[in-house]
């Protein structure tokens, strides 16, 4: 890399042998960094599943919580937590699209859209307990949903709206310029370019944010602790008003009682949990490798 | 720049309010105006949703403002802000906040100490390094440990890093602070190497190949010129990494233990803000009560540092930003 210097005696020489080692060390040493990463993961994974394997049964998906942990089960959990997840996507899909349209095809530039964009992305690094404090106070308290599945539905919808528009926006701008001017010269109004033209090509994009973000709702456990989503209870939801659990608030419960076996149950729950989440993450990618050629 | 003009043209005809109509048959300017008004009704609509977002931060303000005002007509702001004592439970009440704040931050801090350096270096090797096919590799992998939920990070901190720190340092808490800072530490690579990857990534081509033409090596080429080049997006990173790590909940919650503890022992248990609100809301503490506005009191105060840490990161992108054109 450095090429061929110019023989001038040993000692520079040995500046630049030194220069190429101090590069393998620093290269090497970046690897390692990459590699904590990794390993970590890897620790993570394996970890979990030595300890919960052995409680992962059928029995463990079709029971419900018990003071007896060879009989506890993660039912209560897996179904509130896909309650909340088809909520959460009903809520927050079209809201947040709409929001990226109205910002990227309709607003002037100037100080109101610009407030606006700042303050999504300000919204985006609240701390999810805080939004757990506002479900609280207004779904909760205020509108008087009660401890509900569609007060956690609604407090996890505004967590992740920002995250859905700011990944909706993105997709939308990847659609180039020449669709729409090409579209309006054909005499469509607005709206027509929008829905037509640019939602389309947008979809893919669109899709695997909202994927990606919905992932994001399903492993959040604060928030839904603020609503008083409850860790025991023996019975499924049959509607938007009833009470409650989803899976990382059942694995947390587990995780703070002290018996072995009880941590056991919550590293099967964790595998259940995980594989979940990483189903919704690779349709997303698989979405995202699969479209995004096209433009 | 092609962008811009699109998007000013699309104003400027937007500003104009009604298409202009074409003095033509009637039948057509019926329908003109039926397809004005419906497009109206569409833009007012999208506006709608995009002010739901502002909406949200009036919410989060207007809800923690309340009932923080409450709680600081019965506690001063001098003994919130200053007091080292935290016990609204007890009979012998003190609210000073310091024990929780020192909590939030030896676990901000410690979680940096991995964090920042491992993600940095992990962005130089993904940006400067490593090849397409090893970045297809890697990529997904930090996505992934991005994903998983915090309830599985203290999961993994209690039943694997703690008795691990146990077994080397013998007096350790089963709840100490160095567990969580280390599973948050693992947390928050991936923000801090994704977001100075994407600035390192930025940097023109050119500027390398003029520092290898001038005999630099790939070190000299990475540290002194592609990274200083990057900084401001690489300290927005770490901005929001560590403002991530402040805000985090359930990994501190499980691992560092619920001890409001004024402590600089990383081996005790203690209590950060997050962990005090999750508290709160596990027990049955009633509305109207002191304890209860102390939730709101703790939340402002961890939503005033995240708010200030993620508004000085986006400054520091902006003001500090290289313009390569």
């Amino acid at each position: 890399m450095s090429g061929a210097p110019p023989p001038l005696g040993e000692g520079r020489s040995a500046f630049h042998t030194r220069r190429r080692l101090k590069g393998v060390v620093f290269a090497t040493l970046c690897g390692v960094a990459t590699l904590v990463g990794v390993v970590s993961l890897a620790v993570l994974l394996v970890d979990v599943v030595i300890d919960g394997l052995g409680e992962l049964d059928t029995a463990f998906l079709t029971s419900f919580a018990s003071r007896f942990p060879e009989r506890a089960g993660i039912k209560a959990g897996l179904v509130g937590s896909i309650w909340i997840l088809v909520l959460t996507a009903l809520f927050s899909f079209p809201v947040s699209v709409a929001a990226a349209i109205y910002l990227e095809e309709y607003a002037r530039r100037g100080w109101l859209s610009r407030a606006i964009q700042t303050n999504i992305a300000n919204l985006a690094g609240v701390p999810s307990i805080v939004y757990g404090i506002l479900g609280l106070a207004l779904f909760v308290r205020a509108l008087g949903f009660e401890r509900s599945v569609l007060s956690g539905a609604l407090t996890l919808s505004l967590l992740i709206m920002p995250v859905i528009i700011i990944a909706a926006q993105e997709a939308i701008r990847a659609v180039p310029p020449t669709i729409r001017e090409a579209a309006y010269g054909l005499g469509a109004t607005r709206w027509q370019v929008v829905s037509r033209q640019v939602l389309p090509m947008a979809l893919p994009g669109i899709l695997t944010g909202t994927i990606l973000a919905l992932s994001r709702a399903v492993g959040e456990t604060a928030p839904l602790i603020m609503v008083g989503a409850v860790g025991f209870i023996a019975f499924t939801p049959e509607g938007p008003m009833d009470p409650f659990t989803v899976m990382p608030l059942q694995i947390y419960q587990w995780v703070s009682r002290p018996q072995d076996e009880f941590r056991a149950l919550a590293a099967a729950g964790i595998i259940v949990l995980l594989v979940l989440l990483l189903t919704m993450n690779a349709v997303a990618i698989v979405l995202r490798n699969r479209y995004s050629t096209r433009i | 720049m092609v962008r811009d003009n699109v998007q000013m043209s699309q104003s400027d005809e937007g500003a104009d309010g009604d298409e202009p109509v074409a003095p033509s048959v009637v039948s057509q300017l019926g329908l003109r105006k039926d397809r004005s008004r419906k497009e109206r009704l569409i833009a007012g609509l999208l506006f709608a949703c995009a002010a739901v977002s502002t909406l949200v931060t009036v919410g989060v303000v207007a809800v923690l403002l309340g009932e923080t005002v409450m709680f600081f007509s019965q506690v001063s702001p001098v003994e919130f802000f200053t007091g080292t004592e935290w016990t609204p439970n007890f009979r012998d009440q003190n609210f000073g906040i310091l024990p929780l704040l020192a909590g939030s931050f030896m676990v901000a801090v410690g979680s940096a100490v991995i964090a920042l350096p491992v993600g940095l270096m992990t962005a130089i090797f993904l940006s400067e390094y490593a090849g397409s096919r090893l970045q297809g590799v890697l990529k997904p992998i930090l996505e992934i440990l991005a994903g998983i939920p915090t309830v599985v990070y203290g999961y993994f901190a209690l039943t694997f890093i703690t008795p691990l720190l146990r077994h080397f340092f013998p007096g350790t808490d089963v709840f100490n602070a160095a567990s969580a800072s280390i599973v948050v530490g693992i947390m928050i690579i991936p923000t801090v190497s994704s977001l100075s990857e994407d600035a390192l990534r930025a940097v023109p081509n050119a500027l390398r190949e003029g520092a290898y033409g001038l005999g630099a090596t790939k070190l000299e080429v990475s540290t002194r010129v592609v990274v200083p080049a990057a900084l401001s997006g690489i300290l927005a990173s770490f901005i929001l990494a560590i403002s991530r790590a402040i805000g985090e909940t359930m990994a501190v919650t499980i691992a560092a233990g619920n001890l409001p503890n004024l402590t600089l022992n990383p081996l005790e248990s203690i209590q950060t803000m997050t962990a005090y609100i999750v508290s709160v809301s596990l027990g049955d503490t009633p509305q109207g009560t002191i304890a209860y506005q102390t939730l709101f009191a703790v939340g402002m105060t961890l939503f005033v540092i995240t708010l200030a840490m993620n508004i000085l990161s986006q400054w520091v992108l902006s003001r500090f930003r290289e313009e390569y054109q």
